[in-house]
């Protein structure tokens, strides 16, 4: 008992250290730079407590259960050698855990905005959100196509540095053709893929194949997916912006 | 009551988000790997405590934090109060000063609190053997994200092109990459990605979109796009730099090791 009391006392001061930043940044400008009163201060301490005790517990479960699921997955995987079914997973992955995210879906709809703003499509509400289904598709495609490069790349062993910059000239390449006004949404997109629950699933994966196969390094090998699956959202988005356009 | 509905609808907008992910990894494990899942008890413990735990996290910021950041936001980038004391309204880029200073702040600290970066630096740590600290890891993922959120800030009160700046973020990284320590390259570029989740992007959107409002000839909608790009272009530039200079530390230490080494030889051979 007093053994879980210590562990849980670790998490929460952990978490209390976590939260104290923002605290004091909030604080220190509504006091001093803009001077104004807090108004209902209560509301405010309830949701600082919900918001302590919500990241003591996500960090419990990541320990519990995300990271050793996507652990046992990878070795699973790789050890049963079917390449195929690795990298389908790994495509799956991707996809499937973009398709829903809701930052995706929210930046989508600011798209679908600019789009109608700009005339590149009709301002009805259907070519709206005709534009933002495919918007959503195209990402949560880039992404899981990200994961099989990224997974492909651990196997084989391929440079890192080597594919990311060449990733970085596409992305230049594809801006000089891409329609402006989707240029800032591309880049954007590829930030806000990777949600708080697949970030610590997919780096667990990596980290997981690459201890479970021979001749490869977990710190060199095993990171890295997150990268490609911040990169392809960009070109994948300004390709469609394209195409669009173009049609 | 207010509250706790919408909190019960974050709870369980986050299990909708989370539940299809794990449903799909159960099924490919039974049908695919075709192994039972082990510890399937402590498993289904640590899926409900991380769905609670998000939803918690979030219904916490969206009562305590993220109204008050984006009134931040809001009032920091309104004319009237940048243009305190002064006779004309001057929307030159230098009378920004609080909102760099906000951006800065903010960009430090929603990133250290960003649940994302806390599993991948753990997870770094434990796959180094400890040669990469936690928090080593987290201040400069931080350190970049408040660079680059502030200097995404300069770029829309001035309206320069976001192309040109990533593109110059690109060569650093570039060059950065040739001379780095290899075992941080993947890190480093995983930290632009993780960066930017749940903390980060709502706030940083909505200062972002409450300077490209108030901004004259700014657009919000094709000029408040850009900040989140910046907050994950520039983690990879601080991480890289973080290790080149930890290299950099060592590589001096260990030459003042051999010299005070050689030093110490040379004097015992002139007593010999």
């Amino acid at each position: 008992m007093t053994k879980f009391l210590r562990t849980l006392w670790k998490h929460v001061a952990g978490s209390v250290r976590d939260l104290a930043p923002i605290v004091i940044v909030i604080g220190f400008f509504q006091y001093f730079i803009l001077q104004q009163p807090l108004h209902n201060a209560l509301a405010l301490a309830g949701g600082a407590v919900l918001v302590l005790l919500g990241l003591t517990m996500f960090v419990y479960g990541l320990e519990l259960a995300l990271f050793p699921i996507g652990e046992s997955l990878a070795h699973a995987l790789a050890r049963k050698g079917s390449v195929f079914w690795l990298l389908t997973f790994s495509f799956l992955l991707g996809f499937g855990t973009t398709v829903a995210e809701p930052a995706l879906t929210a930046v989508a709809n600011e798209a679908a905005q600019v789009a109608a703003g700009a005339g590149a499509i009709g301002d009805t509400t259907e070519e709206r959100s005709r534009y933002v289904l495919g918007l959503r598709i195209t990402v949560a495609l880039s992404v899981g196509t990200a994961l099989l490069i990224g997974v492909l790349r651990i196997l084989l062993g391929w440079s890192l540095p080597l594919m990311i910059i060449s990733g970085y000239v596409m992305v230049i390449a594809m801006t000089t053709v891409a329609p402006p006004e989707i240029v800032g949404i591309a880049y954007d997109s590829g930030g806000v893929t990777t949600s708080t629950v697949t970030v610590p699933l997919v780096t667990a994966l990596g980290v997981g194949m690459a201890s479970s196969l021979r001749d490869r390094n977990p710190m060199t090998d095993g990171f890295g997916l997150i990268a490609f699956a911040s990169l392809t959202p960009m070109i994948f988005v300004m390709a469609y912006g394209s195409i669009i356009a173009w049609i | 009551m207010d509250m706790m509905r919408s909190g019960l609808q974050t709870i369980l907008s986050t299990s909708t988000d989370v539940l299809p992910i794990v449903l799909f990894i159960i099924l490919f494990q039974v049908f695919v790997i075709r192994q039972p899942v082990r510890d399937i008890r402590r498993l289904a413990a640590g899926i409900v405590f991380t769905i609670l735990g998000l939803g918690l996290f979030l219904v916490g910021l969206e009562q305590a934090l993220f109204p008050l950041g984006r009134l931040m936001a809001e009032q920091l980038t309104h004319p009237e109060f940048l243009m305190k004391g002064a006779e004309t309204l001057d929307f030159h880029w230098s009378n920004y000063f609080w909102v760099y200073v906000f951006a800065l702040a903010i960009g430090f600290a929603t990133t250290i609190a960003e649940p994302a970066l806390l599993a991948v630096a753990m997870k770094a740590n434990e796959t180094s053997g400890g040669a990469i600290h936690v928090w080593g890891l987290r201040v400069a993922v931080a350190i970049g994200v408040a660079v680059g959120v502030s200097l995404g800030c300069f770029r829309i009160i001035t309206g320069l092109p976001l192309q040109a700046f990533i593109l110059v973020g690109y060569i650093v990284v570039v060059i950065q990459t040739i001379w780095s320590p290899r075992l941080i390259i993947p890190l480093a570029y995983d930290s632009g990605g993780v960066t930017t989740s749940t903390v980060t992007v709502p706030l940083v959107t909505a200062l972002g979109l409450g300077l490209a409002e108030t901004v004259p000839g700014r657009s919000p909608l094709l000029d408040g796009f850009g900040l989140v790009a910046f907050a994950s272009l520039f983690p990879i530039i601080s991480v890289l730099a973080y290790a080149q200079l930890s290299a950099l530390r060592e590589r001096i230490a260990s030459r003042r090791r051999t010299e005070r080494h050689n030093g110490a030889e040379s004097t015992s051979k002139e007593v010999t």
